[in-house]
């Protein structure tokens, strides 16, 4: 039993690939190359190096102190927020603009929510020389203006996503209509764990280094590569799929996902798929999401443009599904405030996404010799502006 | 036998060769929820072929904003799969055109495929096209709920498809192939270049054994005129979207005729 994904795209039921043919020649031709790119010693080599010396990698594996005293375990944080460009995303778009080059494709497009990805996208399309369209929801655009103007900074042209609830789901919709448009010389680089397989592997595989890191890490600091829990938050799950990655097949190691459930779970305003989704198809897989009866998509909420995704990835649904993973949903306060507590304890801002995860110890109580690592997978830069309205600063 | 498959054989008929198919598309519940009847029975009345019946979804991907902005207006005055059904209940009493279900997977998978399939065939629905269940999937899982119910599943083909795979879709297919005329969502192009032009070409001379039929980009009698020298028959989705938001379920005759003179 696996818990990663099959040759053809599955996650026990969950995954595959449900596209329409015009994508196919795309996706097939990215499915049957992706590995074989990924193994070849100069990709290797390339992403390696750009890993470490453009991005910044290893990030720190940090004891976190006074929280781990105020919630009585020992809590550690995977410092992805000290990435370049401010959290894991740039993990997965250097994995694949290196992919893309190999494809021979010349021209990039992306999605974003949080604009976390677009950023890490128009970043990686600046450092290679490659024309870079972001796709983002009308609603993100202006919720998330500071991660607009960096991308419009490295050159990427940012086309808002007018339909639907003008958030992720539509800014998707919209890449995906201009992948069906442009289908010759154009690579989609997907920034999370779903969409059609080969992408929730291959984007797993990319942020697996953060899991990697922690192994070698927790060996120094503990004599041991295996926390008890790993942690972190889920909006499509990338972060997530990264840390667990390599902890995934490891009974030893639990594993907790932390979901948003927005004003609660139950108000018509949250983003807690696992606990109001259903089985069915977005974007091109099967997984779980939120949807009508009659299998309309829904408009999720969240205070976090980054968890505001009606799906999770197929991983994810099928980590439910079998009971692997623990998923805990949290409120838009409960985050925030853990948001806060982490500047004030620990001198970090995060980002509200990353605050979801750190908000589960309030609830949740570890032992006091476990080892818990959770994944600080931003920064909390960009969420400046919704800081200083929630606490009035 | 299926009314589809009906309509081809009429067409190779030598007195009929020359004539092409007219397949036109409309969303379920638009212009006005209670349309849907009235729209197949004006069709059916000035000579069409065919009729696709768009089934409403949130997130079309393959369609441009025409169709969304339809899709979208429909859920919102309440259409439903099942409404759709009801609507379509006796529908069998008044016309004998081949009728196809278009819509998106996951309305389907939350009806319930089997349940959906046999609905279909009670109301006399003969084929359907559901552009985000791909060949392979359908052979592996539903090809067999499909046949059961003695639905055709149609299948698209691209510019961009290889002909290896043509071939594999031409051999799963039994009824037509839907050959997208361009690179790109519903609704954008205009007119056919000479690439196109060459695709069109290459597909007719592959000697394929089910007949194509072109949509995604045929708008008016010009289009549909040049894309149906190569194939059996053109599909006319957003241009009639658009006809119907300016002229709701009226002018159904004139925008026909403006097409394709019977």
């Amino acid at each position: 039993m696996t818990y990663q994904a099959d040759e053809k795209g599955y996650y026990g039921d969950f995954g595959r690939a449900f596209i329409p043919e015009m994508l196919y020649p795309n996706v097939e031709k990215l499915r049957s190359k992706y590995l074989e790119i990924m193994k070849e010693a100069s990709f290797r080599k390339e992403f390696d190096q750009l890993l470490k010396d453009y991005v910044g990698r290893p990030t720190p594996l940090y004891l976190a102190e006074r929280l781990s005293e105020k919630y009585k375990t020992k809590i550690y944080l995977k410092r992805e927020d000290l990435c370049h460009t401010g959290a894991h995303k740039i993990n997965n778009t250097i994995g694949q603009i290196l992919v893309a080059k190999r494809l021979g494709k010349n021209r990039v497009i992306a999605e974003t929510g949080a604009g976390q990805h677009g950023v890490a996208t128009a970043t990686v399309c600046a450092l290679m020389g490659i024309e870079c369209v972001v796709y983002m929801g009308e609603v993100d655009i202006a919720r998330q203006a500071p991660n607009v103007a960096r991308m419009k900074l490295l050159g990427a042209t940012v086309i808002p996503a007018k339909s639907g609830s003008k958030t992720l789901k539509d800014a998707t919709n919209e890449a995906i209509r201009d992948w069906i448009n442009n289908p010759v010389n154009t690579h989609y680089i997907i920034g999370s764990v779903v969409g059609p397989h080969p992408y929730p592997d291959m984007v797993a595989r990319f942020q697996s280094v953060i899991s990697e890191e922690v192994k070698t890490q927790l060996k120094e600091k503990e004599g041991r590569e295996n926390p008890d829990y790993v942690v972190a938050c889920v909006g499509g799950g990338s972060n997530a799929a990264g840390i667990y990655f390599h902890y995934l097949d490891n009974p030893e190691v639990g594993i907790i996902a932390v979901e948003a459930a927005g004003k609660g779970i139950f108000t018509g305003e949250s983003a807690a798929t696992s606990a109001l989704g259903k089985e069915g198809i977005i974007h091109g897989s099967k997984t779980l999401l939120m949807q009508t009866a009659d299998g309309q998509i829904t408009e999720p909420y969240s205070i976090s443009a980054g968890l505001d995704y009606p799906g999770i990835g197929p991983m994810h649904a099928n980590l439910f599904r079998t009971g692997r993973a623990e998923f805990i949903s949290v409120t838009d306060d409960a985050a925030m405030k853990a948001g806060q507590e982490l500047a004030r304890l620990e001198g970090i801002i995060p980002a509200i996404e990353s605050a979801h995860a750190l908000a589960i110890f309030k609830d949740r109580k570890f032992k006091e010799d476990e080892v818990v690592v959770v994944n600080l997978s931003g920064r909390g830069d960009k969420d400046l502006s919704t800081y200083i309205d929630y606490f009035n600063l | 036998m299926n009314r589809i498959i009906q309509k081809l054989q009429e067409t190779d008929l030598s007195e009929n060769k020359e004539k092409k198919l007219l397949s036109i598309y409309f969303t379920a519940g638009y212009p006005k929820p209670d349309d849907t009847f009235t729209i197949i029975q004006e069709l059916e009345k000035n000579g069409v072929d065919m009729i696709e019946i768009g089934l409403p979804f949130s997130d079309p991907l393959a369609d441009g904003p025409t169709i969304q902005e339809s899709s979208t207006k429909a859920l919102k005055s309440g259409m439903t799969t099942l409404k759709l059904f009801e609507q379509l209940k006796d529908i069998r009493k008044s016309v004998s055109i081949p009728l196809l279900i278009m819509g998106y997977f996951n309305p389907i998978l939350q009806f319930g495929v089997e349940e959906f399939c046999k609905k279909c065939a009670e109301t006399g629905i003969d084929g359907l096209i559901i552009p985000d269940l791909p060949v392979d999937i359908y052979t592996e899982k539903y090809k067999a709920i499909f046949e059961k119910y003695d639905l055709i599943n149609v299948f698209l083909i691209t510019p961009q498809t290889s002909e290896e795979r043509i071939r594999f879709i031409d051999s799963v297919s039994n009824g037509f192939i839907y050959m997208v005329s361009s690179a790109s969502v519903t609704g954008t192009t205009k007119g056919f270049g000479d690439e196109t032009k060459a695709y069109f070409e290459r597909i007719s001379v592959m000697n394929l054994k089910n007949p194509q039929i072109i949509g995604f980009g045929i708008s008016d009698k010009e289009s549909f005129e040049q894309a149906t020298e190569f194939a059996k028959g053109a599909i006319i989705g957003s241009a009639f979207i658009k006809h119907l938001t300016e002229n709701e379920t009226g002018k159904i005759s004139a925008f026909v005729k403006g097409i394709r003179d019977i």
